[in-house]
């Protein structure tokens, strides 16, 4: 009963914070809205037993994501009212899209209740007595240990993308120059000062 | 008794959603980002019920492999919307013929 309570809760919230996601005039709203949205999707899932994708969801997406998207849309100067004029325009080719795909994944779940495929045998089978983390962290570190590796190269290479793309060069600024500092040699900067009596100082 | 259906629902409305966003918010990037962050995620609650559902523990291997994916491309996404503002101080859609291609 609390599970069916929880389920629904968590469910209608993330459905209604990502139509208002969508919907919202200003996109610090939607990206706020995404924020709810994610957190519910992440009960979800601990409903369903799979808590280190729950965790992992808000640390990356609560703690990153959308903190990156906030930085952005509060970075750029835009008039939003502006860009919201096609909205009414566009919504009966979104409503009939959306409609159309969402009718898919229904009679694809239908279809998979009438009898389903006959898969292949079970890859990985979760273990009744291993918490889920532990089989998770078995799972990534034996037979998916090179996938994990290219995840991990895949955010790199995001990373150093994203630097390169929006760095760029402003003039007057003072630079390390590592290249003069190694090249400097002791016999361009040390002067060897001789016959100056004791306590007298040097001009240099 | 929720099961596999309810959660399969559930994933359905929210990419449903997200597709309905990214058409009805065709000039603003931002808000398409954010739509394709909604259809990640309901492919990721696809994921994860039937990685329950069948007891197999690589429906969230990929899971996170999706999450991964998705967290690089929104930075990517968002590196270029800020360049492709500093060039032109527009994020509209219809604007981006930049490339002439």
């Amino acid at each position: 009963m609390i599970q069916a309570i929880a389920f629904y809760l968590f469910a209608g919230i993330v459905l209604l914070s990502g139509a208002l996601a969508i919907s919202s005039r200003n996109p610090i709203y939607s990206v706020l809205w995404l924020i709810l949205a994610f957190f519910n999707a992440a009960g979800l899932m601990v409903l369903a037993g799979a808590e280190f994708i729950a965790m992992l969801l808000i640390i990356v997406y609560v703690g990153a994501v959308a903190v990156l998207f906030l930085f952005v849309v509060m970075m750029l100067d835009i008039d939003y009212a502006e860009l919201r004029a096609g909205f009414v325009r566009y919504m009966p080719v979104g409503i009939a899209l959306a409609l159309a795909l969402a009718a898919e994944v229904v009679i694809g779940a239908g279809a998979w209740n009438a009898g389903g495929i006959a898969l292949s045998a079970k890859a990985a089978p979760i273990a009744a007595d291993v918490p889920n983390i532990e089989a998770m962290g078995r799972l990534i570190y034996t037979r998916y240990l090179f996938i994990f590796e290219l995840a991990g190269l895949v955010l790199l290479v995001a990373m150093i993308g994203a630097i390169v793309l929006t760095h760029r060069d402003r003039g007057g600024v003072k630079k390390q120059s590592i290249f003069s500092q190694v090249s400097r040699r002791s016999k361009d900067a040390v002067r060897n000062v001789k016959d100056v009596p004791v306590g007298q100082g040097v001009e240099l | 008794m929720i099961g596999l259906t309810h959660y399969l629902t559930v994933a359905a409305i929210l990419f449903g959603l997200g597709v309905f966003g990214i058409v009805a918010n065709r000039k603003n990037l931002i808000m398409m980002l954010i739509a394709i962050e909604l259809i990640l995620l309901a492919v990721n609650i696809n994921l994860i019920a039937f990685s329950s559902y069948l007891g197999d523990l690589v429906g969230q291997v990929f899971a996170m492999f999706v999450l991964t994916v998705a967290a690089g491309e929104s930075a990517i996404g968002l590196a270029i919307l800020v360049i492709f503002f500093r060039g032109g101080a527009t994020i509209s859609v219809d604007d981006v013929n930049r490339m002439k291609g």
